[in-house]
């Protein structure tokens, strides 16, 4: 099928089935999927700025499918997610600023490459411990207890006194997220997290899902399923404003996007379903391999010289 | 036994609203090729503004717009079954 706009050539099957991929990933996982989409759509000849553009619109889209669904099992806490987008914002622009000195002074695409693989595979490293942790705490609990007393979206986490610890940091304003949880917590918290967050997305790129869903169930001490959707519902917000300005510019192919979509919307519908039959355990356990996808391919970038995102 | 026919009947309502939902998300992509494809690519290079606001809406008009209609044709389908 040809697509004009950016000047391709790309079989919509191909399309439909990367779509539907990152769809049920996004769902179940609350992330945007950049760092499949990216490479996926740049090995069948989509140049580099369309690759960008149209990738956040097709995430546009499909978030909007898994944040609805999440919401309809109650797992977006739209208050946090709001604070969170001002936040994310704001580091953002930090972290592209950081970029742009980085381009002075040295190598920027080596510097970023690096420490994307440092960030991608402690986050991989450090959630596959903690969740392993849990599970091993909580076999001995089980024994006397009958299978399936507990909600399955009650979470536990081996290190659920960080952010009990964080939740005492009494600066005010103070503020409760009951969707989430959590009784009281200082705004200020919220927004340094998110701004880190930022931060790490406007310098590596991408939606940066994979730090922000991990630092609010492990930070802010929301269960697994609501950082999921939340992080949905702030993904929509953000890629929205990111798909505008790209197709101002020129970067977006709004027919690759809605072909990708076709597969996307329906693999995110069958994503958000499943978490309701895994414990949030379990759902950081199977997270653990997406961010060594990302790392793995940046390696492949570093040593072929292949630029795939 | 009960949880188990419960959890079939889940699974089988969901099923039906994904095949229908995909259904409606396989058409609306076909009639925007058809009615707005060429228009699409020559508002891309004459009107950039206008094209980034389609963009947007064509994109949010599938993932809102399709649901609400899957739902609500679900909806009428379940009350003429009871």
């Amino acid at each position: 099928m040809d697509f004009l706009i950016s000047g391709t050539h790309i079989s919509p099957v191909y399309l439909i089935v990367v779509g539907f991929i990152i769809g049920i990933c996004g769902g179940f996982f609350g992330v945007g999927g950049s760092f499949l989409a990216g490479p996926a759509l740049f090995a069948v000849g989509v140049p580099m700025n369309f690759v960008i553009g149209t990738d956040l619109a097709h995430i546009v889209g499909k978030s909007i499918v898994a944040a609805k669904k999440h919401r309809a099992l109650g797992n977006v806490d739209i208050k946090l997610g709001l604070i969170m987008v001002i936040g994310t914002i704001a580091g953002v622009e930090t972290g592209a600023q950081i970029i742009q000195q980085l381009k002075r002074h040295a190598n920027v695409d080596l510097v970023v490459a690096i420490a994307f693989v440092i960030v991608l595979v402690s986050i991989s490293a450090f959630i596959g411990w903690e969740s392993w942790q849990t599970l091993k705490m909580r076999r001995p609990r089980r024994k006397g207890k009958a299978r399936g007393n507990r909600g399955i979206k009650q979470d536990e986490s081996a290190i659920a006194y960080v952010a009990k610890r964080l939740h005492r940091f009494h600066l005010p304003p103070m503020i409760s997220l009951p969707n989430s949880g959590i009784e009281q917590i200082s705004l200020w918290m919220i927004l340094t997290i998110a701004y880190i967050g930022g931060v790490f997305s406007g310098f590596l790129g991408g939606g940066a899902g994979y730090i922000r869903m991990p630092a609010m169930v492990y930070l802010l001490g929301v269960p697994t399923h609501v950082a999921v959707g939340t992080d949905l519902f702030e993904v929509v917000i953000s890629a929205s404003y990111g798909t505008f300005t790209h197709a101002l510019k020129g970067n977006v192919d709004i027919l690759i996007a809605l072909v990708m979509h076709t597969g996307a919307a329906i693999g995110a519908q069958i994503g958000a379903t499943l978490t309701q039959y895994f414990q949030g355990t379990r759902i950081r356990l199977a997270f653990v391999p997406l961010p060594l996808i990302g790392a793995g391919l940046i390696i492949y970038s570093l040593l072929t010289g292949h630029h795939l995102k | 036994m009960a949880g188990r026919a419960q959890k079939a009947a889940s699974l089988g309502s969901f099923l039906m609203e994904l095949v229908v939902y995909a259904v409606f998300v396989f058409a609306y992509f076909f009639l925007v090729l058809h009615f707005l494809g060429n228009w699409v690519d020559r508002i891309f290079n004459q009107n950039r503004t206008l094209y980034a606001g389609v963009a947007l809406a064509l994109i949010v008009l599938q993932g809102v717009a399709l649901e609400m209609l899957t739902t609500a044709l679900l909806r009428v389908i379940r009350r003429k079954v009871e």
